[in-house]
């Protein structure tokens, strides 16, 4: 039972993990329909601003706090600059082109951020620094649940429901939710779609920002290629709960974090990746649309 | 004159680009001794380099601009179609490029080293892999990010049975181009209902699952390590030398090439190509003709497939070694990148393409490292200045010409 349990956590870590990256992928995916390959690049770009900012202000010896809080802000604030500038550089200019054009301008600047890291940096493993501690309440239960794995749980959540506030009640919000449903129509009643475009880039950047800080502590390594299959693994949960869709996203995310650890916990761990692509193809075979897409009914 | 207002700009994005590689360009760390290396002549280069391309960037999209004006304001004139695609379908310029092309071809081996005979082989084989892929993505419309686990059947099937049964290559080459296809068909059936993106992923995912069972299932296909010593093509059984082979496979490609462009040219105008068209264009108008989607739709999938099995059995006995890692997405991706920067549909278009995306980084190798780094900044670029490809794919359409009277 205990084994059971222990793999429960660890695929909702896994899960709120992905969400994080997947909400990147649908919202952006919502509004202007493309597949954003760089996200995964935007998450290992946080991933490696925390890792910079952490260690040079541990070797300044700050206390652990204001570590922890700086770096996450400096990962969330770099990564929606970078998203921002990706945005305005890679897309925009193909806003009306043919519809593969954007996916390759995407899967360019994939290649790039990941050349651009691994010449900047460096192409090793880094350690990254322990920033989350081990809580002392924690410590009947520490051969189940990490604490790392609490914090990571927490924090998703927490960023979930501020999620769900920004796009249910605000302005932007409401803006951001016209936009997905008729870009055009916004534009008639006045919502500037461009600005809309960018604040989803930045929402969704940072997201996947908390996401590499919180991943990167928690295994404790980092290297340039690791945006890679975190951004498939996103991008496939985003689709498995029906692309578009938060709340899908969020379900989607968890079903394939639990998924895995599942699989690898009780079948083989050889086969990890192999679990997560076919529950893919199961499901989009028996619901095309995924778990919570629309199914799109087209008139003629 | 450079106006003052672009100049200053010019200068803001120098230093939010300065601002936004900070991080990672300026302060470079060693987490175990405890070292900050504060690396700021980076910073002076970033902010030089930005400045100038911002400026650069600046001008071309105004030069761009112009043009689009004029354009406009012409409007009234025919379609203006570039030089090239007028002379791409006057079949008096056609031919005689087509035959100087192939002459070249020909006497490529012998005017460069063997060196450049292997990479032009290379580039030849991701022709043909492009026009395969071509016949998926750019006719029938269905974007396929995983058209490399078809390649890796190819490689795989002429491995394997090589290293088991001793099987020559030119008795596994069909062998191959149809398992693949097959492989192309069970793929085909659970997407077909699948629209757009979702096919994407779906075929991604694919690739990605025949990959990782290659890469894990020890006992069939050995693993990361893979399979090496795989048989050289051979000629009505002579040995041939390791210069000879590539003298062989060369022009075993180019062999394959013509008849892929001969084959794809003729799909083009069939009535299945012409099908691919219609269901890429409007499903439902489609199916209201009376065209079987499904039968279609499968059709290309497996045709697509055919060719990269095919590719894939050459790729195996060129170089003689296959293991799992030859077949990532990347591989995938760069596929792709030949199609739609060609243009999409146009099989000159893919030529052009393949060759740029191949070569290019063979000959920015000069440039070692920075090499993957400019290979994505030019894709970038690329979409961004010329979005529709290269060489945009000419609708076949009849002239009607003048006649005496003046009418049209």
């Amino acid at each position: 039972m205990d084994y059971f349990i222990e793999l429960l956590f660890s695929g909702l870590t896994r899960g709120s993990i992905y969400a994080l990256i997947a909400l990147g992928y649908t919202m952006v995916y919502g509004i202007i329909g493309l597949i954003n390959f760089a996200h995964g690049e935007i998450y290992m770009i946080g991933a490696f601003t925390s890792f910079v900012v952490a260690t040079v202000l541990s070797i300044y010896g700050f206390p652990l706090l204001a570590i922890i809080v700086l770096a996450g802000v400096c990962a969330a604030i770099w990564s929606s600059a970078y998203g921002y500038t990706i945005e305005k550089m890679a897309y925009k200019p193909l806003r009306h082109a043919p519809r593969l054009s954007p996916l390759i301008s995407a899967i360019g600047m994939s290649i790039f951020l990941q050349n651009y890291v691994l010449l900047a940096q460096t192409s090793d493993f880094l350690p990254f620094p322990e920033l989350i501690p081990d809580f002392a309440f924690m410590e009947p239960y520490a051969h189940i649940v990490g604490s790392s794995d609490l914090m990571i749980l927490v924090t998703t959540a927490v960023v979930m429901v501020a999620l769900t506030i920004l796009i249910k009640f605000t302005r932007i919000g409401k803006a951001m939710r016209a936009t997905a449903q008729d870009r055009t129509m916004a534009m008639l009643v006045g919502i500037n779609v461009d600005r809309i475009i960018s604040a989803t880039f930045i929402i969704g950047s940072s997201l996947a920002a908390i996401g590499g800080l919180l991943i990167a502590s928690h295994i404790g390594q980092i290297n340039f290629y690791i945006g890679f299959l975190a951004g498939i693994k996103a991008f496939t949960a985003a689709v498995l709960g029906g692309i578009g869709s938060i709340p899908g996203a969020v379900i989607g995310s968890l079903i394939l974090g639990l998924t895995e650890s599942f699989a690898t916990g009780y079948i083989s761990s050889d086969y990890e990746d192999v679990f997560a692509f076919s529950l893919l193809v199961l499901i989009l075979i028996f619901k095309p649309s995924g778990i919570l897409g629309k199914a799109e009914t087209k008139k003629v | 004159m450079f106006p003052l207002k672009e100049f200053k700009k010019s200068l803001l994005v120098a230093l939010w680009f300065v601002a936004l590689t900070f991080p990672l360009m300026v302060i470079q760390v060693d987490p175990i001794e405890r070292i900050v290396n504060w690396r700021w002549n980076n910073m002076f280069f970033v902010a030089i380099g930005s400045f100038v391309l911002s400026v650069v960037g600046k001008a071309f999209f105004a030069r761009k601009e112009q043009q689009l004006s004029k354009k406009r304001t012409a409007q009234n004139e025919e379609v203006q179609d570039t030089i090239f695609q007028r002379v791409l379908r006057e079949p008096r310029y056609l031919w005689p490029i087509s035959l100087a092309c192939l002459a070249f071809a020909i006497a490529f081996p012998f005017l460069f080293s063997t060196y450049q005979t292997n990479v032009m082989t290379t580039a030849l084989m991701y022709v043909v892999l492009g026009l395969g892929l071509n016949i998926v993505v750019g006719l029938a419309g269905l974007l396929d990010l995983g058209y490399v686990a078809f390649y890796a059947v190819g490689a795989y099937s002429y491995a394997l049975l090589n290293h088991h049964f001793d099987l020559g290559f030119w008795t596994v080459l069909p062998v191959g181009g149809i398992l693949a296809a097959f492989f192309g068909i069970i793929l085909g059936f659970p997407v077909l209902r699948l629209r757009g993106d979702y096919l994407a992923i779906v075929t991604l995912g694919f690739g990605e699952i025949i990959r990782l069972v290659l890469e894990n299932w020890n006992e069939f296909s050995m693993g990361p390590s893979g399979i090496a010593n795989i048989d050289r093509p051979g000629l009505f059984g002579l040995d041939l030398s390791l210069n000879m082979s590539i003298l062989y496979l060369y022009y075993l490609m180019i062999f394959f090439l013509i008849i892929t462009i001969f084959v794809v040219n003729r799909l083009q105008d069939s009535r299945l190509g012409r099908a691919w068209v219609a269901l890429r264009e409007d499903e439902i108008a489609c199916q209201a003709m009376g065209i079987d989607k499904t039968k279609t739709k499968l059709v290309a999938f497996s045709l697509g497939a055919f060719w990269a099995g095919i590719i894939g059995v050459v790729f195996a006995a060129k170089t003689t070694f296959v293991n799992p890692a030859s077949f990532t997405f990347l591989e995938s991706a760069i596929i792709l990148s030949i199609v739609v920067l060609g243009g999409m549909g146009s099989i000159v278009g893919v030529i052009c393409g393949a060759f740029i995306l191949i070569l290019l980084p063979e000959y920015l190798r000069a440039l070692s490292e920075f090499r993957m780094l400019a290979f994505g900044g030019i894709l970038v670029l690329m979409m961004v200045f010329r979005p529709e490809g290269l060489i945009s794919n000419v609708r076949r359409v009849y002239q009607f010409k003048k006649n005496d009277r003046g009418e049209k």
